[in-house]
């Protein structure tokens, strides 16, 4: 039934109809509104007999669901930023043991400075961890994906994260068209574990293991991701089937057919870049775009299909990897490795910085006419930094920057701070 | 109150022989039908204290659950020496996960287990005193304050032994480790710091606390059986010496263990609700250079020896005897 929904409610209400069996959650912006949801759904009796422990920590929350998922039950949680981090042991214990627990990911910038809007850094962070990780573009595709993911999790016996922009898409009130249960049931069947904790058959899970059987152990994790390469856009096509919406596989294309320059992004801003396109093309602009859906397991061979006539790419992505660029642009540069495209990195939107139509128009145009120096940072205060550097140069105690930073952006925008 | 010695020429100890006792009071372990929670064939090292008291500790949960159980492990000695895949010494369905979420992951198991209705089926987590009252802390407090029908049993060796003896949260004053040399002016463990874990637990009201020592493990089995007879967050801390660590004869863990004990410096006690409810009397207090002197972890305080250190220590065991009226002529002291 369509609603005019904000997000995060959407999202408890698609997680509450896959029938989960323990939740164990910790508050963190822009994440609270989700689990709130949740609790007072489970608390209302609403989902069955599902558990949701308010725990310490986000390391106890994801534990918790390790127990919880190796004793066969379905998982859920949801963080960001801080958060994610904060529970990172754990992030990588769950891949390594192969529990399909599904996690929301509201993303979010990471500290310091401490910084509650979206950004990409945060599940970056996570990005070799062995889940897989989703991008939505939308609220309707957050739905569609948390959907996809219990499936697509279990089906493989490996984590999920349905990575949704913070704010952006949580705090946003869109229309969604929310599944009935009686859809969800018929394309989520019931959790059968691979592995369980059972007295009438008992197993160690997690077992020491060394360096005789360790990299075998890896490869087997790396060909889960290679088998969701083919599960992904299977399991995008069933749940079309049932819910009669295309949603979530690896990637997805707009006018990419004879475009000749490509814009490559995660996640929300792809709403923003369609319409660049659409006025570049109205300009006569050979434009197309894709968005990349799944980011673990990275697309690679569809990615070079879909970009191998293209002269230029340019990633536009909402992280940072200090002291080197982009982190998927390095990516998609190997996937078109011995291709002759150049593949350009645009630094952007970090710690919520908006991306506005106009500077994804001029950025394609700077691109196509004088080229761009990589990686580039879009819509970069220079005045702000050139003087922060100065200062610096000039004062060994030069103080905090972050704090500087803001004086200086406040005087230069005439703004008292 | 007058009484009689009597020694049982069998053992050479207080502990009474199997046979002189009633079918249903005997051992779990004396049982010609007793499970093996942990297989022979496990990598530590010869007189592991920890090693045993975990199979005796498991042992007395499967015969309470009928086999029903699950185990979570937190990383340490107990993890690695028998774990090593595929070599599991496991009978019993067990999870490793991390070093310092073995409470939490229990939690999980348990309310999978309420998820499920199969409430018939039990948790146990475990962990060394690293785990326990140190990097597990957290997760450990969380379990106790939401009161999760997990028991958890914290093997405490004094210090961080799998990554080779160094000092923990819970090793005791002025005791040698790899991070508190025998150095300086006060050479060891400082005095005067560390954590009471058992008291911490108390304070979060939990149904069951218990502290137990592999120097008797009738007593041991019997705690862990009527921790298994209450529902909600238990927790049990087992003394188990450390050839290794404690730098002691493998042959002489249980004499060691026995010393900790007689002396006053561990106690043996119970408490429900976050109140003392039972406790172990000990019938002829030793002075706690007998225990000191058999490890040369404390070689050190000896040689010379260190007067003030030794008075100290045995403050320490006599603040104990006091505190929970360890000896039949002293009351309990006010708490
Ligand atoms: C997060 C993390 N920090 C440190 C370690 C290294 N480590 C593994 S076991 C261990 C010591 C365990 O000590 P304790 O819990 O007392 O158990 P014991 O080995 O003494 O039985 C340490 C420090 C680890 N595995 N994980
Ligand atoms: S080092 Fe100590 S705790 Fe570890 S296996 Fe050896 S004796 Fe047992
Ligand atoms: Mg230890």
């Amino acid at each position: 039934m369509k609603q005019q929904i904000e997000g995060s409610q959407a999202v408890a209400q698609a997680v509450a109809l896959c029938r989960p069996e323990v939740m164990a959650c910790y508050p963190i912006s822009p994440q609270t509104h989700i689990v709130e949801t949740l609790s007072r759904k489970v608390k209302a009796g609403e989902i069955g007999n599902c558990q949701f422990l308010n725990v310490e920590s986000e390391f106890g929350a994801l534990s918790v669901l390790i127990g919880a998922s190796a004793m066969g039950a379905r998982s859920y949680t949801a963080t960001t930023s801080q958060g994610l981090l904060f529970m990172a042991e754990a992030v990588y214990n769950a891949a390594g043991l192969g529990l399909p627990i599904v996690m929301t990911i509201a993303n979010r910038a990471i500290g310091a400075p401490i910084n509650i809007w979206n950004d990409h850094s945060d599940s970056m962070a996570m990005r070799d961890a062995g889940w897989l990780q989703l991008f939505a573009e939308d609220n309707q595709e957050a739905v569609d994906l948390h959907i996809q993911a219990f499936r697509l999790a279990e089906e493989l016996s490996c984590p999920v994260m349905v990575c949704m922009d913070g704010y952006i898409l949580t705090h946003a009130f869109e229309e969604v068209d929310l599944p009935t249960q009686e859809q969800v049931d018929d394309f989520l069947p019931p959790f059968e574990p691979v592995q369980v904790l059972d007295p009438q058959d008992p197993v160690s899970i997690g077992a020491m293991v060394g360096p005789e059987a360790f990299t075998e152990v890896r490869y087997l994790a790396h060909h889960k991701h290679l088998q969701a390469l083919e599960a992904i856009p299977r399991i995008s096509q069933a749940f079309q089937d049932i819910f009669q919406r295309s949603s979530g596989g690896l990637l997805k294309q707009y006018h990419t057919d004879e475009a000749e320059t490509l814009l490559l992004a995660l996640g929300s801003v792809n709403g923003t870049i369609k319409d660049a396109v659409d006025d570049l093309r109205t300009e006569g602009w050979p434009v197309g775009a894709i968005q990349l859906c799944s980011y673990r397991p990275f697309p690679s061979h569809a990615l070079r299909h879909v970009a191998h006539n293209a002269k230029r790419v340019i990633v536009i992505e909402k992280d940072l990897a200090v002291g080197n660029g982009g982190i998927v642009s390095g990516e998609v540069k190997l996937a078109l490795q011995g291709l002759p495209t150049i593949v350009d990195t645009v630094i952007a939107g970090l710690g919520g910085r908006a991306i506005s139509k106009a500077a994804v128009i001029d950025i394609v145009k700077a691109a196509c006419l004088e080229g761009l120096e990589e990686p580039h940072f879009l819509d970069l205060n220079w005045e702000a930094i050139n003087r922060e550097l100065t200062k610096q140069a000039e004062q060994r105690r030069s103080g905090p920057t972050p704090e500087n930073l803001l004086r200086e952006i406040g005087l230069s925008s005439g703004k008292a701070l | 109150m007058s009484y009689q010695r009597v020694k049982f020429y069998q053992t050479g100890t207080f502990t009474v022989g199997n046979r002189l006792l009633d079918e249903g009071d005997r051992t779990v372990q004396a049982r010609t039908d007793r499970s093996n929670s942990l297989n022979s064939g496990h990598r530590a090292c010869q007189g592991c204290g920890e090693a045993l008291g975990a199979r005796y500790a498991l042992d007395a949960v499967m015969r309470a659950t009928q086999n029903k159980m699950v185990a979570v492990n937190a990383t340490g000695c107990l993890e690695v020496f028998s774990s090593p895949y595929p070599e599991s010494a496991w009978q019993i369905p067990w999870l490793h996960s991390v070093f310092g979420n073995a409470p939490a992951v229990a939690s999980g198991v348990a309310a999978a287990l309420r998820a499920k209705g199969k409430t018939d089926i039990r948790v146990v987590a475990q962990g060394g005193d690293g785990a326990t009252v140190d990097i597990g802390f957290g997760c450990l407090s969380g379990m106790f304050e939401r009161n999760d029908d997990v028991l958890y049993l914290c093997y405490d060796n004094e210090a961080y032994m799998n990554t080779g003896v160094q000092r923990s949260g819970a090793t005791p004053a002025r005791a040698w480790t790899n991070t508190t040399q025998a150095v300086g002016t006060e050479p060891g463990n400082p005095m005067g710091i560390g954590k009471n874990l058992p008291r911490i637990a108390m304070a979060h009201g939990i149904p069951f606390v218990a502290t137990a020592s592999v120097a008797d493990l009738h007593d041991l089995e019997t705690k862990v059986t009527k921790a298994m007879s209450i529902r909600g967050a238990r927790y049990i801390h087992i003394h188990v010496p450390c050839p290794l660590g404690w730098k002691s004869d493998p042959a002489q863990t249980i004499k060691v263990a026995r010393l900790a004990v007689e002396s006053g410096l561990f106690p043996l006690f119970e408490a429900e609700g976050g109140v003392v409810s039972d406790r172990t009397p000990i019938r002829k207090q030793v002075p706690v250079e007998q225990y000191l002197a058999l490890q040369g972890r404390f070689k050190h305080l000896f040689n010379p020896r260190d007067e003030e250190a030794l008075a100290a220590i045995q403050a320490i065991a006599d603040r104990n005897i006091h505190l929970y009226a360890l000896l039949p002529t002293k009351p309990a002291m006010e708490t």
